[in-house]
Order: C-alpha cells, then sequence, then structure tokens
C-alpha cells in the first residue's frame, strides 16, 4: 500500500523530516505517535502534498505509484485520504455540495459516471448514521461554526462518503470528548477492511483503547526510531518518552 | 428604428444639413465631436419631436459647463470626448456563416458557461434560421405582454408611440445635469429600452434585453427606463454573461425606475464587458448612472455581479421618498489584471419607516483595484429609518487592493444604521483542503468564491444565476497568488 524510504522534508529551510521509512500494508492500521515537533503533523502535510513542505530526499510509494510525482488533487483522486487536525471553514459551500463535487471528481478521474442525485444522498444517509452527524450539519456550510467535535466527526463522514484506500488521522482524537471519541473510532472501525489501511497519528494511547493499531510507531526527531506491537502505546503511556530518547541518543 | 418607409424624411432631413458637414453623412455615421449641431443631428436622424431635441440641447448645454468627477479611485486617461463619433446609423452587424468564424477564445468562454450553440450564434452575430427558438419565443412573449398591457421596447420606439410617458418619467429620476456622464448621456444617447408596467400587472417573466437585443443591440450610450405602476411588480434583466466585445472604449449609460406605490421592480445586471488584456491595454470605460424612486411601500432591488470592463464606475442608488419603502443593493464585483471598479450604493431615506439593505462582495486579483463607495443618507423626515450595510472584500494576490468608502450622513436620531466589513485574504488553507479531497485547483477557487458571494448570487434569477456562477469561476481563472 505504502512505502516510505529515507524521507527528508523540511519547511523555511529547517529540516524536519530525516531520513524516515515506514511500510503499510493493505488492511492494516499504523499508528504514529512522539513527543511534540517529532514530525508527525510534517508527514501528514508530506503524504498529502502541502506544498509549504519541501520534499529534499527520499521516496514515496503508493499502490505503485510514485507519490512525490503526482499533484495534491491526483494523490486524493488515488486513494489518499487526510484527516486534517484543523479543519478548515468554507462559508457559504455546503457540506453537501462540497461532498459531490469531490465525489464526482474521483469517479471521473476513474472514468466513472457521475452518482445521480439519488445515490448520492441515499449515500449520505447511510454514511452520516455511521458517525452519527446530525442531517443538519450536512447541509450547513462546510465546518462552519461547527464545534471542535462536530468538525473532527466531518471529517470521519467525509472518509466515508469517499472511500479512500489510506486514511491518514492526524490527531483526529485531539479536543474529543469520550463520547465522541467512541464515535469517531466507531466510524474508523466500520470502515476497516483488507483492501483499506490507516496511519493514526496521535498523541494519546486513548484513540488506541477503541482503535486498535496493528504496529505502533515511535517518531523521535523526524524518523522512526521504534516500532512495536499494540502494547507499546500502553508502555509509551506509562513511560513517557525520555526512555526513548535516551535510547536514541545512547 | 422605424426606417422602412422614411426616406421622404430622411431626405428632408439630410437637406437641412446640406451646408455643414453633410457630406459625411453618406456613410451614415457622424463625424467626431459633439456640438448642437451634432445633437440636431442625431434627434433629426431618429425623428425625435421637438421636446425631445430640447431636451437633449438643455443637457448638452449643462454639460459643456460641467467637469469630469475626479474622485473616484480609479487611474485612466480621460476620454477626449471631441474625438468620438457621436452617431451612427444602426446597421447589421456583420454577418458570419458559421461559428467557426467567430474568435476562438470567446467561444471558448461561451463553451464553458454552458451557453448552447444555438445561443452562441446569436450572440456572435452568426446568421440562423427564421424559425430559431428564441425568435419565436420572443414574439409569443411579446404577444403575452401586449394582453397584460406591458409596454416593453426600445426607447426609440417609446419617444415615438408613448410620448406621455417618456416625457412624463425621463429624467426625472437622473436629472439631465445629475453628473458629467449622465449629462452627456442625456445629450447623446441613441437607444435603450423602455418598460411600463400597467397598475396592479404583475408581470409573468423576466424582462430582458435580451429579447430585443436582435432588433436594437446595446449601444453606448444607453437610456433605460422602467415605470412600474402601482402595485405592479417586474424583474428586468440587463446584460448577459457572454463576454461582450465592443469597439467603443466608452460606455455612458443611464438607468431610472420608477416604482409608484406598492409596486416592487428587481433589476439584475451581469455586466461582462471586455476588460482589456493582462497589462491593462484596451478595455471598456464603463461610467454608469442607475436609480430608482420608491413611492410608499414600493421596493426597489438591485443585483449586480461586475466582471467585466477596465474601468467600472457606478453606483445603483434607490431614493426612498414614500413611506415604508425599502431599496435593497447586492453585488458581487470582481477584478482582475489591470482592471479597476470603484462601485457602491446610495441609499437616500426619506419617507417614514424606510428599510435598506446593502450587501457588497468585492474580489481582487491580479493588480487590480476594487473599491466600495457608499452612502447612506438618512433625511430630517426619515422617522424610524433602517439599514444595513455589509462590505466584504476578498483579496486573491498580495498585489491587488480593495478600498471600502462608507459614507453616513443622518439628520434623523431614530435612524439606526449598520455597517460590518471584513476583508480576508483566500486561504491557501482552504484550497488545500479542497485540493486534499480531490478537486482541482480550479474547481476549489470558483467553490470558495462562489460560496463568498452566495447572499448576493441567490438573489439572481435562477437561470442567471447558474451562468453567474461560472463567470465568477472563469473571470479569476489562475488567479491565485
Amino acid at each position: 500500500m505504502l512505502k516510505i524510504k529515507n524521507l527528508h522534508a523540511s519547511v523555511e529551510g529547517n529540516e524536519i523530516l530525516r531520513g524516515l521509512n515506514l511500510e503499510v500494508k493493505p488492511g492494516e492500521v499504523h499508528a504514529i505517535m512522539g513527543p511534540n515537533g517529532s514530525g508527525k503533523s510534517t508527514l501528514a502535510s508530506v503524504l498529502a502534498g502541502n506544498e509549504d513542505y519541501e520534499v529534499t530526499e527520499g521516496a514515496v510509494d503508493f499502490e505503485g505509484k510514485d507519490l512525490l510525482d503526482l499533484g495534491t488533487e491526483d494523490r486524493a483522486r488515488e486513494g489518499l485520504f487526510l484527516a486534517f487536525q484543523y479543519p478548515v471553514e468554507i462559508p457559504g459551500v455546503s457540506n453537501i455540495n462540497f461532498l459531490r463535487a469531490a465525489l464526482n471528481e474521483i469517479r471521473k478521474y476513474h472514468g466513472e459516471e457521475p452518482y445521480s442525485a439519488s445515490e448520492f444522498l441515499k449515500r449520505v444517509k447511510e454514511k452520516s448514521a455511521l458517525v452519527e452527524l446530525d442531517g443538519k450539519l450536512a447541509n450547513r456550510s462546510v465546518n462552519e461554526g461547527f464545534s471542535g467535535g462536530e468538525k473532527k466527526r466531518n471529517e470521519i463522514f467525509q472518509m466515508a462518503m469517499l472511500e479512500p484506500k489510506l486514511a491518514i488521522l492526524d490527531e483526529t482524537d485531539s479536543g474529543l470528548d469520550i463520547d465522541a471519541l467512541k464515535v469517531v473510532a466507531q466510524g474508523v472501525n466500520a470502515m476497516r477492511s483488507p483492501n483499506r489501511s490507516f496511519v493514526v497519528i496521535t498523541h494519546y494511547q486513548r484513540l488506541l483503547d477503541y482503535i486498535v493499531p496493528d504496529v505502533v510507531h515511535v517518531l523521535y526527531k523526524g524518523r522512526i526510531v521504534k516500532s512495536g506491537p499494540k502494547e507499546l502505546a500502553l508502555e509509551l503511556e506509562a513511560k513517557g518518552y525520555d526512555w526513548i530518547k535516551e535510547e536514541v541518543t545512547a | 428604428m422605424a426606417y422602412e418607409g422614411d426616406e421622404i424624411l430622411e431626405e428632408v432631413t439630410r437637406k437641412e444639413y446640406e451646408f455643414g458637414w453633410i457630406t459625411d453623412i453618406e456613410s451614415d455615421k457622424a463625424p467626431p465631436g459633439l456640438s448642437e449641431e451634432i445633437i440636431r443631428f442625431i434627434s433629426a436622424k431618429k425623428n425625435e419631436p421637438l421636446w425631445m431635441l430640447e431636451w437633449r440641447l438643455d443637457a448638452y448645454r449643462q454639460w459643456t459647463e460641467m467637469k469630469e468627477p475626479n474622485w473616484a479611485h480609479v487611474d485612466y486617461q480621460k476620454p477626449d470626448y471631441q474625438s468620438i463619433s457621436y452617431y451612427s446609423a444602426p446597421k447589421q452587424k456583420k454577418q458570419l456563416d458559421s461559428l467557426d468564424e467567430v474568435d476562438p477564445e470567446l467561444r471558448r468562454t461561451m463553451d464553458r458557461l454552458g451557453i448552447s450553440t444555438e445561443e452562441q450564434k446569436r450572440l456572435s452575430g452568426v446568421a440562423v434560421d427564421f424559425v430559431m427558438d428564441s425568435v419565436s419565443v420572443a414574439t409569443s412573449f411579446k404577444e403575452k405582454l401586449g394582453e397584460l398591457g406591458i409596454i416593453f421596447c426600445s426607447m426609440s420606439e417609446a419617444i415615438q408611440s408613448h410620448p406621455e410617458l417618456v416625457k412624463k418619467y425621463l429624467g426625472s429620476v437622473v436629472p439631465k445635469n445629475d453628473n458629467f456622464f449622465a449629462a452627456l448621456n442625456s445629450a447623446v444617447f441613441t437607444d435603450g429600452s423602455f418598460c411600463y408596467i400597467p397598475k396592479g400587472v404583475r408581470c409573468p417573466m423576466e424582462l430582458s434585453t435580451y429579447f430585443r437585443i436582435n432588433e436594437a443591440g446595446t449601444g453606448q450610450f444607453e437610456r433605460t427606463l422602467v415605470v412600474a405602476d402601482k402595485g405592479s411588480y417586474c424583474s428586468y434583466l440587463e446584460g448577459c454573461t457572454a463576454p461582450q466585445r465592443d469597439e467603443n472604449q466608452l460606455h455612458a449609460a443611464v438607468v431610472e425606475l420608477i416604482a409608484l406605490d406598492d409596486a416592487e421592480i428587481k433589476y439584475s445586471t451581469v455586466q461582462n464587458w471586455y476588460p482589456g488584456d493582462e497589462n491593462g491595454k484596451g478595455g471598456v470605460f464603463n461610467f454608469v448612472t442607475k436609480r430608482g424612486l420608491c413611492e410608499k411601500n414600493a421596493k426597489i432591488s438591485w443585483t449586480q455581479v461586475e466582471t467585466g470592463s477596465a474601468i467600472t464606475w457606478k453606483y445603483p442608488s434607490c431614493i426612498l421618498k414614500g413611506d415604508n419603502s425599502v431599496g435593497e443593493f447586492y453585488s458581487v464585483a470582481v477584478t482582475n489584471n489591470r482592471q479597476q471598479a470603484d462601485t457602491g450604493t446610495k441609499m437616500i431615506h426619506i419617507g417614514k419607516n424606510t428599510h435598506s439593505t446593502i450587501i457588497s462582495k468585492g474580489i481582487s486579483a491580479g493588480k487590480s483595484q476594487n473599491s466600495y463607495r457608499g452612502l447612506v443618507q438618512i433625511n430630517k423626515t426619515a422617522q424610524n429609518a433602517r439599514n444595513f450595510s455589509q462590505c466584504d472584500s476578498l483579496l486573491m494576490t498580495d498585489r491587488c487592493g480593495a478600498h471600502t468608502f462608507p459614507y453616513i450622513e443622518i439628520k434623523n436620531s431614530t435612524a439606526k444604521v449598520e455597517h460590518e466589513a471584513t476583508t480576508s485574504k483566500i486561504g491557501e488553507d482552504q484550497i488545500f483542503y479542497c485540493l486534499q479531497r480531490g478537486l482541482d485547483e480550479e474547481k476549489a477557487i470558483s467553490l470558495i468564491v462562489n460560496g463568498y458571494a452566495k447572499e448576493v448570487l441567490n438573489k439572481l434569477p435562477m437561470e442567471f444565476a447558474v451562468e453567474a456562477q461560472k463567470l465568477l469561476a472563469i473571470s479569476l481563472e489562475g488567479s491565485v497568488g
């Protein structure tokens, strides 16, 4: 699914990713944890194609394609989805119209006919139930006036609508109370399948109680310094990151 | 223009000028320059009654005393008014044999606006069949309007066939000497539209210059007069989303609306004149005076989408004379490259309980300058007047400018006036968010900009709104930076 080799990336001349390696196989859920400033969100942005970040070295293979060679929109059309840490508001554009435009654009890319209004609405109904998203939110402007929790649920709703191959969740748990967290996790779990992979970026082990990862990675100073089974998350929760830092510098 | 069978008159009018610059008239075009003689010539050419000629001459005399205004936030080389030719006979547009002869750039834009092939032919002057849809539609529309007593014709025709109405209302809202450009228009206007809705009649269709464009075309100095009699309603569409090329650089139109007691007029404009090239070469100077008068309980609503012209100078206004009358102004003005727009409105509150709403959305791209200029005036007599103004500016680049000049004059302490203004730059994070969902940049900008302008676009008649949305996207193509 995703193969990252020796990835180096910088923003405004500061190198953030310093030789990152990662392989995600179809159907797997990978959690990426790490202290503040270790490069977690940078990794999400670079994979999605944010032009603020400059890739200086390395390669990323996504389903046999050179990901770094694709434009942002084509990465999305190929099936890469990023659930944003801070979803932006787009005033005056209804959530529904936005999604319909996006979905049909992706279908067009794959040579498929656009959805009819009724097909589309059926899908909206089905998927919004998945994340218990109020029908009214679907008709409001994209993220405008949404609470923090509603914004995050809306990201998962969009993910469910677009059915990506690889979903990157960038701190989707931040700012969520426990109920909202469960709803979000439930939405993600419902979408797990042998052909779909997830990269879950988080600060806290808490989310991983609900979205159980196959592998946990620790990102530190722009590299993955430790990988392990889901128990590694519990260990990090208990002991913090200092022992990892020591291991690295030792 | 009713030219058929008028040869004798033609003879006579020509004779009159035999000793002047008559030789030039053979070409049916007045020599450059403006003088009383030229105005007499125009009036005679159009076979106008004496009162009309005198009206024009009076306007001209006042114009000669006036100075071109300097206060707008626009910079241009003032036209030489003596080098312009103020009359050329309404000649057939050069007919083309097929769409292949049309400027490919123009065609591409029309395609993207979703304008049908038949329509494209009509707009670009390709010879069309007599059975063509819009012609027959126009005819049946005319019949339908006639049954209701609605008069909808060219201004020249109205001067001939409804002189009492024209005499009564022409210049009643925009006086001849209102401003430099209005005075010029009053002196030399060659044609335009006239519309009268009788008492209590609700006009069942959108009135559009579209239906009589074949007859008259659009002129350099257009004059429009819409009169809605007591308790009547009409919605009027001006312009068209298709790109309009014109060899005349200067356009100075005047539009007057009169809404008598309990009447309502909705006036929508899409202006897409040639804006000039990237470097600001060419392009139309659009100096328009638009104003409406509301009597008791009347309502006038202006909606405009301005994307064209090199210079736009335009302030559709409402005089809220009658008690409980309502004025509205909804505007989207887009400027790109080197375009300059200074546009807004004036709401003059005179009657009691008068209300006005102003929603202005400016979008600046390239190196353009976009200004909102608005006046809210509450007179002493306007007890309990209300105004709400919202002026937003969206910047697409770091090199463009957005300016807001709100003027508020209040002479009655019961007035309630609210003004809100915002300026924002189109967010790279918004665009990135859209791209990440699979939309390309053009679609992303189109979505964001249309969302921003939605409050105004929603006011447009349905079929216009869809084209206007596409037009916004096209006007802003590749403009983020």
